[in-house]
């Protein structure tokens, strides 16, 4: 049987793991590569890196940093933020990297999504797509696609563009909730909900986890088949066993392999 | 002991250097100190090689088309495999190509080696995503060295796949295992010196690493 995945994800910026990863005993919390030994090790079920690098140039700095994690982590590693061509595409997955998360670029072109998955297959295309709830409490919920941290807003519907980029391919989808990221109140089940039934492929939740149950209910409520969280794991609120134990008691199918 | 030579065929397809470190990792702990893993695009290392490793991720006409690219590599494959009888493993893309043709876009012919079609994964659930993305366990067919001393079934350990589509061997009997999603799913097949994994080997953590080692160990 096919299980629900966990995803820790780290920010990473030149090279560096963004605030740290305060958790188990690494030589260095700042280096990505340590952190990813650790989460390998602690029984993560894949690994996001997210670069927010501002400078296209100093790429190579994680090009390594991916490289390094590859040989070290038998385990699926996705790395996303700032690629915008099928080269860059192409250079991640040569450096390791097993999915390619892409998001602006997305938006402002989704038959790029289509180049992606011809040349390098729809398994390692994901697409992340970070949306707002722009509806009145009231209303019908409707979502629209931010860019930008959330600050620019498209006017795309994010239901719409979820339909859009799987029927170009992408193998995957990523939706961060903009209004509950970093929020610690839970994902928006409902926004969750919507996107996975409006596709086939799988959907990860992610965007304000604040406890375990939020990671359960983005499952069992919002239909995801993998969960994606940072700050729990990254300060030592919770390990990822726990989290797999206390989701396995709720009744999901979890790996509890040692 | 002589040293014994792995050839990962590099055909320009994803990431293989995660592969030929894994291979790596696998013959340090399994103490096979004897064993050079080489990266190669060069049939005639293929040829002459003691295991050949074809790995692929990506669409099977792609793939086919790379594999193809590379002058004399299918000749050279098949002599190690056919006329040598050196162990061979392909994974995910690259067991499928092991099969007659693939079905993914266009028909594809392939390598014939494990008589059957590489057809699209319909799960009887609808409910059930597609591609069969992430860790699925082993329910094995028939017992296979390749998966000795791996603890396989519900309770077992897991394997990582990611696929859209899934080779359906002619004879059951190529069929060493299948996973459940929604309906079996062929996971690894075999036959004589030959075997194949959908899931990657190389992403499966203690599992994979297992596998690894025991293509390493491999007589048949």
């Amino acid at each position: 049987m096919l299980k629900t995945r966990i995803i820790p994800c780290l920010d990473v910026k030149d090279g560096r793991v963004v605030k740290g990863v305060q958790f188990l005993e690494l030589r260095d919390a700042g280096d990505p590569v340590e952190a990813a030994k650790a989460y390998d090790a602690a029984g993560a079920d894949e690994l996001c890196f997210l670069d927010i690098t501002a400078s296209h140039e100093d790429r190579g700095t994680l090009l390594d940093v991916v490289s390094r994690t590859a040989e070290a982590c038998f385990m699926p590693l996705t790395v996303g933020g700032g690629i915008r061509t099928v080269a860059d595409i192409r250079t991640l997955l040569l450096a390791g990297a097993d999915k390619v998360s892409i998001n602006t670029a997305a938006v402002n072109d989704p038959d790029f999504v289509a180049r992606g998955a011809e040349k390098f297959g729809s398994q390692c295309i994901v697409v992340a797509i970070d949306a707002k709830r722009t509806s009145a409490p009231d209303a019908p919920p409707q979502w629209q696609i931010f860019t930008h941290g959330g600050r620019k807003p498209t006017g795309i519907d994010a239901i719409a563009f979820a339909r859009t980029v799987t029927a170009r391919g992408a193998g995957e989808l990523l939706v961060t909730s903009m209004d509950r990221d970093g929020m610690r109140s839970g994902y928006d089940i409902g926004l969750t909900r919507a996107i996975a039934d409006a596709v086939s492929v799988p959907v990860i939740a992610s965007g304000g986890v604040g406890g375990l149950d939020d990671l359960v209910a983005g499952v069992r409520d919002g239909g995801a088949s993998a969960v994606l969280a940072a700050s729990i794991f990254h300060f030592g609120q919770h390990t990822v066993s726990e989290a797999k134990a206390h989701m396995a008691a709720a009744g999901l199918s979890m790996r509890l392999d040692p | 002991m002589s040293v014994e030579t792995v050839a990962i065929i590099d055909y320009g397809s994803g990431n293989l250097h995660s592969a030929a470190k894994a291979f790596e990792r696998a013959a340090r702990e399994a103490g096979l100190d004897a064993t050079r893993i080489v990266l190669t695009d060069e049939a005639e290392t293929v040829a002459r090689a003691d295991r050949v490793v074809l790995p692929g991720v990506g669409a099977y006409a792609d793939c086919r088309r790379g594999l193809d690219a590379v002058p004399g590599m299918v000749e050279a494959m098949t002599h190690a495999a056919h006329a040598r009888g050196r162990p061979f493993l392909g994974i995910c893309v690259g067991m499928q190509l092991l099969a007659t043709r693939g079905l993914e876009y266009d028909t594809t012919p392939g390598l014939g080696w494990i008589p059957g079609d590489v057809g699209p994964i319909q799960p009887s659930d609808p409910g059930l995503k597609v591609p069969h993305m992430g860790w699925n366990t082993l329910q094995v067919d028939r017992e296979h060295a390749l998966l000795a001393d791996i603890p396989t079934g519900e309770g077992g350990l897991h394997a990582y796949f990611v696929h859209s589509y899934a080779l359906s061997p002619e004879r059951s009997e190529d069929r060493v295992a299948h996973s459940d999603y929604g309906g079996a799913v062929t996971a690894m097949v075999a036959r004589d010196n030959v075997a194949g994994t959908q899931f990657h080997p190389e992403k499966s953590q203690h599992l994979g690493l297992a596998l690894l080692a025991n293509f390493l160990r491999w007589r048949p």
